[in-house]
């Protein structure tokens, strides 16, 4: 017998070798390179600046979390970013949902391809490029600010820029402004999930209902939607959390107040704090957690 | 599913279209405009001039090479650390399964920022400089879950008979794998391919973190927002970046037509 031969016969027989030599590598790469990095992070996060030579001290300190918590600016980044990142996930909900609706319950055939294709399109579309072209619509001087002065109603526009915190001095300079960034932006996230939800919907269901005498309104309230639950939930924990991470929206488009992930890019870069930065990217794990123990309270998990 | 959308859900529909597709016009037409300092809108004419000007920036064309090779490494990482994890979680059921899952998953699930963060502590300990692998071992990370997602639905589907029977006549395993599983996967693997390499190609905000002074495309086009004229060579090398990236996504999209969903959802910022 050939040495081939052998070995083969040898994986054959011993599947457990096979699964090893199919597992070690991939794991060695995700286990040591990915979570040895996430744990290194917790551990930096731990870590304090000396305050004369800059350098980080490779000591148990709380400092980097003292430092975070005390300051009432870092409170109001954390408190800033989770309320965006709520009103971006509802804004995609209330957008997306028709959207999918439509595809899954409207088009057939080459049409649906063609649908899903064009949501699956702006989805890959490099996402700084989208967030370029936003700055070109929201600017002074660009596409938003002449369509409202066409139709002469830039006296509304003005209106809604002066209202305080959602305004600003232009489109591309206030809270406004990046929440339609973002909401443009994480929109194919939460799409996609809900088609695949609503095409796992059994049809048989939603015509039992209406022979049963609902009315259509009634048949979306008490088959439909809970049914879809899971998928929205799925869409809203990719909205949410790509908002609570996000460092350049915020930097292109927006107020200077500062978002959690800016606080993150800075304090590794400029200020040079990286155990602040890492106190400051676990902020968003934490919340993370919580959102999705509130998910599963709302039994959104429960269909899953 | 009643007969007829209402005219509200088809009202809602075509307006949430446009909102996805809209801010995609408007970069191919501020390729065009005359204007490079302003965002003004309507541009005050239209011009061919800004492609010529794109092309002749080496800077742009040394982004591009470097986006290209690093977008070429770490599909190819991911490709074979994701077809054999595949491999594994679909023919053998083991302790531990489902932390294999969720670590497979959690890079794209945990935002950028975090991945990005995290290496650079590691790296920054194990006293590794920044280059041209730190942005490979990054991209390859989140990349490995692309090919595994569309790999391991197309082995659920082709079922394990076939290579059962395959060495039964005789193969051994090398022959099965070049001539019953690999052509049973290839168009799966090509798919995941080129998901993983728009991915990468995209890639941004853990590439800040990875990165030095190396320069891919997206960080170029970063750095060229914020420059003051020639803003057209911008949207010149958008609409470059866009057409090279549906390419791939719509070829994706065809490999798989007739077998499985792609699975390209797993995209994250």
């Amino acid at each position: 017998m050939t040495l081939r031969r052998r070995l083969s016969d040898a994986l054959y027989l011993r599947p457990w070798l096979l699964l090893s030599l199919l597992l070690i590598p991939p794991l060695l790469w995700l286990g040591i390179i990915y979570l040895g990095s996430l744990f290194n992070l917790m551990l930096y996060s731990f870590y304090s600046l000396n305050d004369f030579t800059g350098q980080v001290e490779y000591r148990f300190s709380l400092s980097a979390f003292r430092q975070l918590f005390s300051s009432p600016a870092n409170v109001d980044i954390v408190v800033r970013t989770t309320l965006m990142a709520l009103v971006v996930t509802l804004a995609c909900i209330g957008i997306g949902f028709p959207i999918a609706y439509y595809i899954a319950f409207y088009t057939k055939g080459n049409a649906r391809t063609f649908w899903y294709l064009m949501v699956l399109l702006p989805l890959w579309s490099s996402y700084l490029i989208k967030v370029y072209a936003w700055r070109l619509i929201l600017a002074g001087e660009g596409v938003v600010s002449w369509f409202f002065n066409a139709l002469g109603l830039g006296w509304l526009l003005q209106g809604i820029l002066s209202v305080p915190v959602i305004g600003g001095p232009s489109l591309s300079n206030s809270y406004l402004g990046m929440f339609l960034v973002f909401t443009y932006v994480w929109l194919p996230y939460m799409i996609l999930p809900i088609i695949a939800a609503l095409e796992r919907v059994p049809r048989s269901l939603i015509q039992a209902s209406s022979d049963l005498g609902a009315r259509p309104g009634q048949t979306f309230r008490k088959i439909i939607w809970p049914l879809v639950i899971p998928g929205v939930a799925a869409g809203s924990i990719f909205t949410f959390s790509l908002t609570l991470g996000d460092y350049i929206i915020p930097q292109v488009v927006g107020q200077p107040g500062f978002f959690i992930g800016q606080m993150v890019y800075v304090q590794q870069g400029t200020a040079g704090n990286l155990p602040l930065a890492a106190a400051f990217s676990v902020v968003p794990v934490v919340i993370i957690a919580v959102y999705l123990l509130i998910m599963r309270r709302l039994g959104a998990f429960n269909a899953l | 599913m009643p007969g007829k959308p209402s005219l509200g859900l088809r009202l809602a529909f075509y307006l949430g279209m446009l909102f996805l597709h809209f801010p995609i016009v408007i970069i191919v037409l501020y390729a065009l405009t005359t204007e490079d300092r302003t965002y003004q809108f309507p541009p005050p004419g239209l011009t061919l001039r800004w492609f010529g000007e794109a092309f002749q920036r080496q800077d742009m064309w040394a982004a591009l090479w470097l986006s290209l090779q690093v977008a070429a490494m770490a599909t190819g990482i991911a490709l074979v650390l994701g077809t054999m994890v595949a491999a594994a979680m679909y023919r053998f059921q083991f302790l531990g399964k489902d932390f294999i899952t969720v670590l497979l998953i959690l890079p794209i699930a945990l935002p950028g920022i975090l991945t990005g963060i995290a290496l650079l502590t590691t790296f920054k300990r194990l006293a590794l400089e920044p280059s041209f692998w730190t942005i490979v071992i990054g991209h390859a990370t989140f990349c490995i879950v692309t090919v595994y997602n569309n790999v391991v639905a197309r082995f659920r589907r082709t079922g394990f008979s076939q290579i059962e029977a395959s060495m039964d006549l005789g193969a051994d395993w090398w022959t099965t794998w070049r001539m019953v599983v690999l052509p049973s996967i290839a168009t799966a693997l090509l798919a995941g391919g080129m998901l993983s390499f728009a991915l990468s190609f995209d890639e941004v905000i853990v590439t800040t973190f990875t990165a030095a002074d190396q320069k891919t495309l997206p960080i170029w086009f970063l750095n060229e927002l914020f420059r003051p004229r020639e803003r057209p060579i911008t949207n010149v090398v958008a609409v470059f970046v866009m057409l090279i990236t549906f390419l791939p996504i719509v070829l994706a999209q065809w490999l798989t037509r007739d077998t499985d969903d792609l699975h390209g959802g797993g995209k994250t910022g």
